[in-house]
């Protein structure tokens, strides 16, 4: 099985970084420090990307009581709560040149932390359980209900008076960006959905066998030596 | 090329500490999570491989 998301972020990777360090030119205000944007904004939208796909699959495996459904949300926890700890952390580095401080509790920080604790409420609700299928009920339940964090934190910039910029990249007027720099940045957030498929149904394949594992078909499988 | 020397390029305009913490901390979180998920798998194949052994050896009797 040939890892198809794995060397597609992996080439994604290098072209982003290249064209983000040695084509995108250097920024008149910010000078160099605005290059954090290459790893800060993908971050960002993959946390809020994730956490929403996970909302709807714990939803679905909720609803229809589909176990896959609800292991595929589990799967996806953990790499969100990691673009979204990326997201504040290369934010609080790009803060502390550009705003002098590392934090404030602005809006769109103050609703991006928050989704980092609901990442992790969800998956430490999941462990606390000790049956997989009560699990996933009760984890269903704080992510559905945390979704309506995600708006906050998209519209935020547009709500209140924040600190953080306003969207330069939006679907309905033209970006307010350098185009390489914008193709760099494009780039990499294509590596990181690459990049975020292959470790999420990586992971994925690890707990159904961790589940199944009692099962027929896992010893069928072991007995190839293909687990 | 916006870089001259490799000094430079390290130094990013004064940025450095700004900007390579960020990569660096990144690459981390990246390598850890990957390193986790193949960890999380060998312990599987190891338990497996165990609970395997033991059916094999009571089937056999």
């Amino acid at each position: 099985m040939t890892p198809i998301f794995a060397f597609a972020a992996v080439i994604l990777l290098v072209a982003g970084l290249y064209i983000g360090f040695f084509v995108a030119p250097t920024d008149f205000q910010q000078g160099e420090a605005y290059r954090i944007i290459f790893i800060h904004v993908p971050a960002a939208w993959m946390s809020m990307f994730l956490y929403v796909v996970m909302a709807f699959w714990a939803g679905i495996g909720l609803a229809f009581n589909t176990r896959l459904s609800s292991m595929f949300a589990t799967a996806i926890a953990p790499t969100g709560a990691m673009f979204t700890f990326i997201a504040l952390w290369t934010g609080a580095l790009w803060g502390k040149p550009m705003w002098g401080t590392w934090w404030v509790w602005d809006a769109r920080l103050t609703s991006e932390l928050i989704l980092l604790f609901l990442y992790i409420g969800f998956m430490s609700l999941q462990a606390a359980i000790d049956d997989p299928r009560r699990a996933d009920k009760a984890g269903a339940i704080i992510a559905l209900v945390g979704v309506v964090n995600i708006p906050i934190i998209y519209f935020s910039v547009q709500w209140w008076n924040t600190l953080h910029q306003g969207a330069s990249v939006s679907v309905n007027q033209a970006p307010s960006m350098a185009t390489t720099m914008l193709v760099g940045m494009l780039v990499m957030v294509l590596a990181s959905w690459m990049y975020s498929i292959a470790v999420i149904l990586k992971r994925t394949r690890v707990i159904i066998l961790e589940r199944e594992s009692h099962t027929a078909w896992v010893a069928e499988l072991q007995k190839k030596g293909t687990v | 090329m916006n870089w001259s020397d490799l000094s430079e390029f390290f130094s990013m305009g004064g940025y450095g500490f700004y900007v390579w913490g960020s990569y660096v901390v990144t690459l981390v979180c990246i390598v850890g999570e990957i390193l986790l998920i193949s960890n999380r798998h060998r312990t599987l194949e190891r338990q497996h491989g165990l609970i395997f052994d033991i059916n094999r050896k009571r089937d056999n009797k």
